[in-house]
């Protein structure tokens, strides 16, 4: 597939909102437990307008992969069939419920635990449609797995929680070094989770062949001719044009900037306190998704690019 | 319940890109507006089709075939494009099987062409909406046409009658006895997506010549010999001319 940029932030961005939403409505239900301090005023309410610009971010993203973002609100018809329909509900509906939460927060109103469970459903929920989305594909064979739907799920916790330890530091909260070390074993999970997902994929063997696209059983087969020379959707949509050795440098620079530099910047962090350090480890963590996120697009490889081999 | 289709003949098709053409011509100038091309006379020029022609080559020199390989929608009858979409813009009608896109509701987000395992869905470059062919909805009922013309451009167009078409589910229409008699096939099965476009395979033609029949079963001694030559003057019937 060719990567779009609009699809790319749109994952990346509402993944590190769902992840800091989540974050902040655990850091509430240990305190609201009593096993650690109250965080100072303000925190909730920051988070969750931080959260809700991540997410707002993700939503202004997604229009620009529309052809007629105008007819948007057509989108919520089919959410008996469609992931992508479920998500374009979903997605609104959390983004109130991050909204309602900061606001009982800033107003005092007792709630907010409440308010937070229905929203880590609803955060939850979101992880499954926009997983699902891809997952559901079965010819994308890169993406139909359960680790699609595990992956988008632990990466944008990672980067939500490596965002609630910034923010956390920033406000010189006394939980901080928690934080970090939440943060530090989410992405570690993530790179495990990841890593095992790059390996399947490394291992898949297509379902369909040439011989299967055009119904012809002989071991050679070449393509002649496309049926046009200049390009056509079917080019421009499906192929990313870069080399495998590109690919390969990509997910290097992705496991590096996504996983192993902020674990590193969040550990030193730990040893010693500085703030620098955590804001740092969340931008590289960011910019690494964005690259994981591009190679999770370019590597799924659709079978319709059998028919598109040889332009003449 | 009916089922339209196409059978594309592999064996009989030239490869002459006529059914690409005729239904650019005829769905460009039709209701649903045109079909928009960039650089139509220029260097990489690029638009959008319905239908395209491609060749493969089979085998290895110098035991080749050329293959011509016409690829269009082919109407699955469980089509994964449809239950994608997050408007109801691309759907399936259930009196005729066709699978259409709605132009008014497409918002044209791309998501049904990554559905579909076989590439035949394009986007309009201009008018942002996913396009497919519609199998000529606005020909094939158009009664004002005379009953033979009401069939899809591509089909009328194909000068070898390699497009046939018809309803699959009625046993006895052209298009079901050319897939039991001549061994239809559909693309990729592996996915369960059951095309309602079957394509016929190619079909070397063959002559089986025993022994036996090599041998002059009239001639059990094995004398050949030269008939007399006639004089040349003699009446003569063409098979016994000497000259």
């Amino acid at each position: 597939m060719n990567p779009a940029l609009s699809v790319i932030l749109l994952t990346v961005l509402i993944g590190a909102g769902q992840g800091l939403f989540l974050a902040l409505f655990v850091i509430e239900a240990v305190v609201a437990a009593g096993v650690a301090a109250a965080p100072l005023p303000g925190f909730y309410l920051t988070g969750s307008v931080l959260a809700l610009l991540l997410l707002a971010g993700g939503l202004l993203a997604s229009f620009f992969h529309l052809g007629h973002p105008e007819r948007a609100w057509r989108s919520a018809a089919m959410w008996r069939t469609s992931w992508l329909s479920r998500e374009v509900i979903v997605l609104p509906a959390f983004m109130t419920l991050v909204a309602a939460y900061g606001w009982a927060h800033w107003q005092g109103v007792s709630a907010t635990l409440l308010l937070g469970v229905a929203g880590v459903l609803l955060c939850l929920g979101l992880f499954l449609c926009t997983g699902m989305i891809y997952a559901c594909i079965k010819f994308l064979q890169e993406w139909a797995s359960p680790l699609t739907l595990v992956n988008f799920t632990i990466l944008g916790c990672a980067s939500g929680v490596t965002l609630a330890a910034a923010l956390a530091g920033q406000r010189g909260e006394t939980f901080t070094a928690c934080i970090v070390a939440w943060a530090i074993a989410l992405t570690v999970a993530g790179l495990l989770t990841r890593v095992i997902s790059l390996q399947r994929n490394a291992r898949l063997k297509p379902r369909s062949s040439l011989q299967t696209a055009i119904g012809i059983k002989h071991p050679k087969i070449a393509q002649k001719s496309q049926g046009f020379m200049g390009g056509s959707f079917n080019t421009r949509e499906f192929f990313h044009g870069r080399s495998p050795g590109a690919l390969r440098a990509v997910q290097w620079v992705f496991l590096a900037g996504a996983f192993v530099i902020p674990v590193l910047l969040l550990s030193a962090s730990l040893a010693a306190p500085a703030l620098a350090l955590l804001w740092l480890a969340c931008a590289v963590q960011f910019g690494g998704l964005i690259v994981e996120r591009w190679f999770f697009f370019a590597q799924a490889n659709h079978p319709q690019n059998l028919y598109y081999q040889t332009v003449s | 319940m009916t089922q339209l289709a196409l059978v594309i003949d592999l064996n009989v098709c030239v490869g002459c890109h006529a059914c690409v053409t005729s239904c650019k011509e005829w769905n460009t100038s039709g209701e649903a507006g045109f079909l928009s091309d960039d650089n139509p006379y220029d260097k990489d020029p690029t638009g959008t089709f319905f239908n395209r022609v491609q060749t493969f080559e089979v085998g290895e020199f110098p035991n080749t075939q050329t293959v011509h390989f016409p690829k269009s929608c082919l109407h699955c009858e469980d089509p994964p494009c449809v239950p994608v979409c997050p408007t109801g813009a691309s759907y399936k009608r259930p009196e005729d099987g066709i699978v259409l896109v709605d132009y008014d509701k497409c918002i044209g987000c791309k998501y049904c062409a990554w559905a579909c395992p076989y590439g035949v869905r394009e986007i309009d470059e201009h008018q942002k909406v996913m396009k497919k062919c519609t199998l000529c909805v606005d020909r094939i009922y158009d009664a004002k046409l005379p009953e033979s013309e009401r069939k899809p451009a591509c089909v009328l167009a194909c000068p070898t009658n390699a497009r046939l078409y018809g309803d699959i589910h009625d046993a006895e229409s052209v298009v079901s006895k050319a897939i039991r008699e001549n061994s239809g096939y559909a693309l990729m099965p592996e996915w369960g997506t059951q095309p309602a476009n079957h394509y016929l395979p190619r079909r070397r033609t063959e002559m089986r010549i025993h022994e036996d029949e090599l041998e002059r079963a009239d001639n059990p001694l094995k004398i050949d010999g030269r008939l007399p030559r006639p004089g040349v003057k003699d009446p003569s019937l063409d098979d016994v001319t000497s000259w």
